[in-house]
């Protein structure tokens, strides 16, 4: 039972992760309609931004604990949403409309290309940081068994609530929001009425890159270990969250994401560590096979 | 005889009815257009006929010399496949970078598939497979011969100007060898001229080759011209069905085409943007 | 025209291209204005911003220089660049029977050239094994357009099952190498079935996973696979039963040397691989040839155009692309067969996803669909890399930058042309061209 309850606390706080990453693609599959293979890499250039901006501060004297949480959040975010916006404007922009295939390549020659642009900038070797928030509530104990709540644990629950009700005002409530839902519908009926189409698909990768950026903090302070190669897995994962959840549905992902981690968390628990990413894989193929519109997306209708 | 009898044919999209409880017949060796207003339902109904949509309700019966078939209940690629239902696409849909002569040979694929041993035969280079690769080959020239396109049987599809295009698109349909033609608006973007070339094909495949055609269509000249029976739509239900005569004189269908007297009233600042002529004219 | 709007023009470009520079610049800044390190365990950056201010310069005056020659010196600059990639593709086609049969006599020649020795074959081998991998792929990526970022998981299959089965069974390399190809395809189509009825990207992450999980099965089952470790002392292949490496006879046959009355010579074993994988290859490329002239592969090529029309056709695309996916792999089986046999020894770390993505990125550089050009993609690529060894760390940089590159320019890929498989009136003619 405590071990139960442990592993929850665990999968949820590593599903908020995923689900965060996770928008990124639905956002992106969405509006355009395509897989963007280089998220994963973005989500890992957050992270690197994060690492960067604490070992920065560190190195200025280091400053109170909440504030410096506050401007790595803000660096990662500026940071990686410039990313994510030159992504979209080099390698898929020039693309639309295009060879059905050259996209999809064009992402993953992206995803490639950033991998290792890190790996030679920064270095293949991981990267170990110091723990910055440590502690915690301890909920119950049982023969020697605790089970505790860290701080670090709540950081990531509440922020993701937050960015969570945010960014579903942003698409629900803003004129932002209905230019982008415009554009999902029809592109070339959007373009008529108004709508700058490039202008939207831009800002919704700048918003898909920023959660990733907060994911990228957010497993910077919780493993405390990142490197070049941690976006490929997270990325497969968080895809598979977001179809999971139903491709194009904002709370379709953040639950599919909590839904991957709870699974990885609980597999890891009582089954084989080692195969925990096979589990989630296979996760994938079966809900792709059986319920291709996740749990909560709309069916797709063919135009023909 | 009845070719194809669909009974009540339903469609919904979520809480949209794109189609409302229709029901009609096609016969042999005739052709049946469908008409209507833009957003009838025109194009959803051939996608229920052709299997690229499942209808909510509804039966859709096709009277194949082997024995009746139910094609709501086939998989998509097995009506053209097995009922010998063929279509064209309204937005063109040609394998742009195969050659023209590729276009018609691809949609053989089903007899030159069995003729190849399903490519065991062909990859030995069995003499049965190179007669009947000849065989479709000669198919596919009496059809460029028919559409005009021999001279450029040799050019990428997608080179084609577009009522090339057009009429290209038609001669694969037929290269499948159907007994029932769906086209969905043939003529669309053609010039005058090409439009009455285009009549004449038409008629010409119903009376020589013996198949019913299902038609969806805009161009007035062209559905009066070669219709043998018009069904009309008006918000996914039928409202008129009949000869070209009854269907014209049809007050129901004048006033879904026309609108109703308060209908016709532009809002003043759209108004003043257009000439009379095109007001009293317009959605004709 | 007046030099006042000059004036402006130009200012518009300075101000682009600054503008440019400045998101270099941003874009820099975090990742390569500090560099990170250890100090005793301790995680340390330290500024390095004249990185930032080379990556700002270097994008600016790229930039301007970029636009600049696109507005004055040739106003159809994009134009031109593109139309000098097109011609190397319409050279090749022009050319490409000459071109097959020169590389392909250069190939016969190359193992009893003077150039011939254990290093160089060794090198012609690696690259032969990509030529195929590529030509494999290139019926999966090329011809049905199929995006599979997993390819190199059906290698790894075909390895496999070879290194088991010969290592367990001791059953002989052209039994294995047969039984690896089905193996490979049976994943494929396993894998394949659920996924290729769906959305065509779909299939593109699914591979991708599915490369992954491969390694981590591989890496994991220690019982059947040796984990990490791989599988060692994998048999040689034999010449009709002969050794063609040993000096000495083996089962009562004499060895390959005496029989041919050549003297025994260890590089005779090189050549030989050599041989092995060059026929290996020429037959995935007559088969590729053949079958795109029947009617199963003109159906790949009208599903990678328009899978819509194909339904309205009859084509069954389910099964279709099955069996370009299933063929794909079974090729990539036999590589992986010959891979197991030519190392001896087998481990995961040989079938990582940067394995997928060169594979990948030769026949995106050839042009999908190109025969010949996978053999010069795979030339330029894999020998490159190969003989710059300064260049290695740089290497998947520029494969990644290249394959964006070359899909905003071209995106039918760098050397990109297509033979029609039939013309009206030649069509008796014998194309075996490529």
């Amino acid at each position: 039972m405590e071990y139960f309850l442990q592993q929850l606390i665990n999968g949820l706080s590593l599903g908020a992760i995923y689900g965060l990453i996770a928008i990124g693609y639905t956002m992106v599959y969405g509006i355009i309609g395509m897989i963007n293979f280089a998220h994963g890499e973005v989500y890992m250039i957050g992270a690197f931004v994060s690492m960067i901006t604490f070992l920065v501060l560190t190195m200025l004297g280091g400053i109170w604990l909440p504030a410096a949480l506050l401007i790595a959040l803000i660096m990662a975010m500026v940071f990686t949403c410039i990313w994510g916006w030159t992504v979209e404007r080099l390698a898929y922009r020039p693309l639309r409309g295009s060879f059905r295939l050259a996209p999809l390549i064009s992402a993953i020659g992206m995803s490639i290309f950033l991998q290792n642009l890190v790996q030679v900038l920064q270095g293949a070797r991981v990267k170990p940081m110091q723990p910055l928030i440590s502690g915690g509530f301890e909920l119950m104990e049982h023969d020697g068994f605790t089970v505790t709540l860290s701080y670090l644990q709540i950081f990531i629950i509440i922020l993701t609530i937050v960015l969570m009700t945010v960014f579903t005002l942003i698409i629900n409530k803003t004129s932002l929001g209905r230019a982008q839902r415009a554009t999902e519908q029809d592109r070339t009926m959007a373009a008529l009425i108004g709508v700058n189409v490039d202008r939207t698909i831009s800002t919704t990768f700048v918003m898909g890159a920023a959660l990733a950026a907060v994911a990228g903090l957010m497993v910077t302070l919780y493993y405390g270990v990142i490197d070049f190669y941690i976006g490929f897995l997270a990325g497969m994962k968080a895809f598979t969250a977001a179809v999971l959840g139903g491709i194009g549905s904002l709370p379709g992902a953040m639950l599919g994401g909590l839904l991957i981690g709870l699974i990885e968390a609980f597999w890891s628990g009582y089954f084989t560590i080692e195969y925990k990413d096979v589990a989630v894989f296979s996760i994938l193929v079966l809900v792709l096979v059986f319920r291709p519109t996740g749990l909560l997306g709309k069916p797709e209708i063919e135009k023909v | 005889m009845t070719l194809l009898d669909v009974e009540h044919l339903t469609m919904r999209f979520g809480g949209l009815v794109a189609i409302d409880d229709l029901s009609f017949a096609a016969a042999e060796k005739e052709v049946t257009a469908i008409i209507g207003p833009n957003g009838a339902g025109k194009t959803t109904v051939f996608n229920c006929l052709t299997g690229f949509y499942k209808p909510t309700v509804g039966r859709v019966t096709l009277n194949h010399p082997t024995g009746p078939m139910y094609l709501e209940r086939m998989e998509g690629f097995r009506i053209p496949q097995k009922g010998g239902v063929a279509r064209t696409f309204q937005n063109i849909r040609l394998f742009s970078q195969m050659t023209v002569l590729e276009n018609l040979i691809v949609a053989q694929h089903n007899v030159l598939m069995k003729a190849s041993g399903m490519s065991i035969g062909g990859l030995l280079g069995l003499p049965s497979y190179r007669n009947a690769e000849k065989e479709a080959v000669e198919l596919a020239k009496y059809w460029l011969d028919k559409v005009n396109l021999t001279d450029r049987a040799d050019w990428d599809a997608g080179n084609l100007p577009y009522g090339a295009q057009r009429r290209l698109e038609i001669a694969r349909a037929m290269c499948i060898e159907p007994i029932l033609l769906c086209l969905d608006e043939p003529a669309a973007g053609l010039n005058p001229r090409e439009s009455a070339q285009l009549n004449e094909l038409l008629l010409n495949i119903r009376d020589k080759h013996n198949i019913g055609i299902l038609l969806i269509e805009h161009d007035m000249s062209v559905v009066m011209g070669i219709s043998d029976h018009i069904v009309v739509l008006d918000y996914g239900r039928k409202i008129s069905d009949g000869t070209p005569e009854h269907v014209r004189n049809d007050p129901v269908v004048i006033r879904a085409y026309l609108g109703e007297e308060e209908d016709e009233e532009l809002p003043p600042e759209v108004a003043q943007d257009f000439p009379e002529s095109v007001q009293k004219g317009k959605g004709a | 025209m007046s030099v006042n709007n000059q004036k402006n023009d130009m200012l518009a470009l300075l101000k682009d291209a600054g503008i440019a520079g400045l998101i270099a610049a941003a874009l820099a800044l975090p990742l390569a204005g500090f560099k990170t390190f250890d100090v005793n365990g301790t995680l340390t950056a330290e500024p390095r911003f004249h990185w930032v201010l080379v990556a700002a310069i270097v994008t600016f005056v790229g930039r301007f220089t970029i636009s600049i020659g696109q507005r004055t010196f040739f106003s159809s600059f994009s134009k031109a660049a593109g139309s000098s990639a097109g011609s190397i593709g319409a050279f090749i086609k022009k050319n490409q029977t000459t071109l097959a049969i020169l590389l392909l006599t250069a190939a016969i020649i190359f193992p009893f050239s003077p150039m011939a020795n254990r290093h160089s074959l060794d090198l012609a081998v690696y690259v032969l094994i990509y030529v195929m991998l590529g030509w494999g792929l290139n019926i999966v990526v090329g011809l049905a357009g199929l995006l599979d970022l997993g390819y190199v998981a059906f290698y790894a299959v075909g390895a496999y099952s070879y290194a088991l089965l010969a290592t367990n069974f001791d059953l002989s390399f052209w039994i294995c190498l047969p039984m690896a190809g089905i193996f490979a395809a049976s994943f494929g189509v396993i894998l394949g079935f659920p996924v290729l009825r769906l959305r065509g990207d779909y299939l593109a992450i699914v591979t991708l996973g599915f490369g992954e999980i491969i390694r981590v099965v591989l890496l994991n089952w220690y019982s059947l696979t040796g984990g990490p470790d791989g599988i060692s002392s994998i048999p040689k292949p034999t010449f009709f039963g002969m050794a063609v490496f040993s000096r000495n006879a083996q089962d009562g046959l004499p060895p390959f040397h005496e029989l041919m009355n050549i003297e025994y010579s260890t590089l005779n074993k090189f050549i030989f691989y050599y041989f092995l994988i060059l026929i290996l290859a020429l037959v995935t490329n007559f088969f590729t040839l053949r079958i795109r002239k029947l009617p199963v592969g003109r159906a790949w090529e009208a599903l990678r155009e328009d899978e819509i029309a194909c339904r309205s056709l009859g084509i069954n695309p389910t099964n279709t692309k099955l069996t370009a996916f299933a063929i794909g792999a079974m090729f990539a089986g036999f590589a992986g067969s010959f891979f197991a046999t030519r190392q001896g020894f087998i481990s995961p770390e040989s079938f990582t996803f940067i394995e997928s993505a060169i594979i990948l990125a030769i026949v995106v550089l050839g042009g999908m669909g190109s025969q010949v050009g996978v053999v010069i993609a795979a030339i330029v690529l894999v020998l490159g890399p190969e003989l710059i060894r300064e260049l290695q760390e740089f290497r998947m940089l520029a494969f990644g930058g290249a394959m964006v590159l070359i899909m905003v320019w071209r995106p039918r890929g760098l050397l990109a042309f297509r033979e029609p498989t039939l013309k009206l009136d030649g069509q008796d003619k014998k194309g075996d061209g490529t």
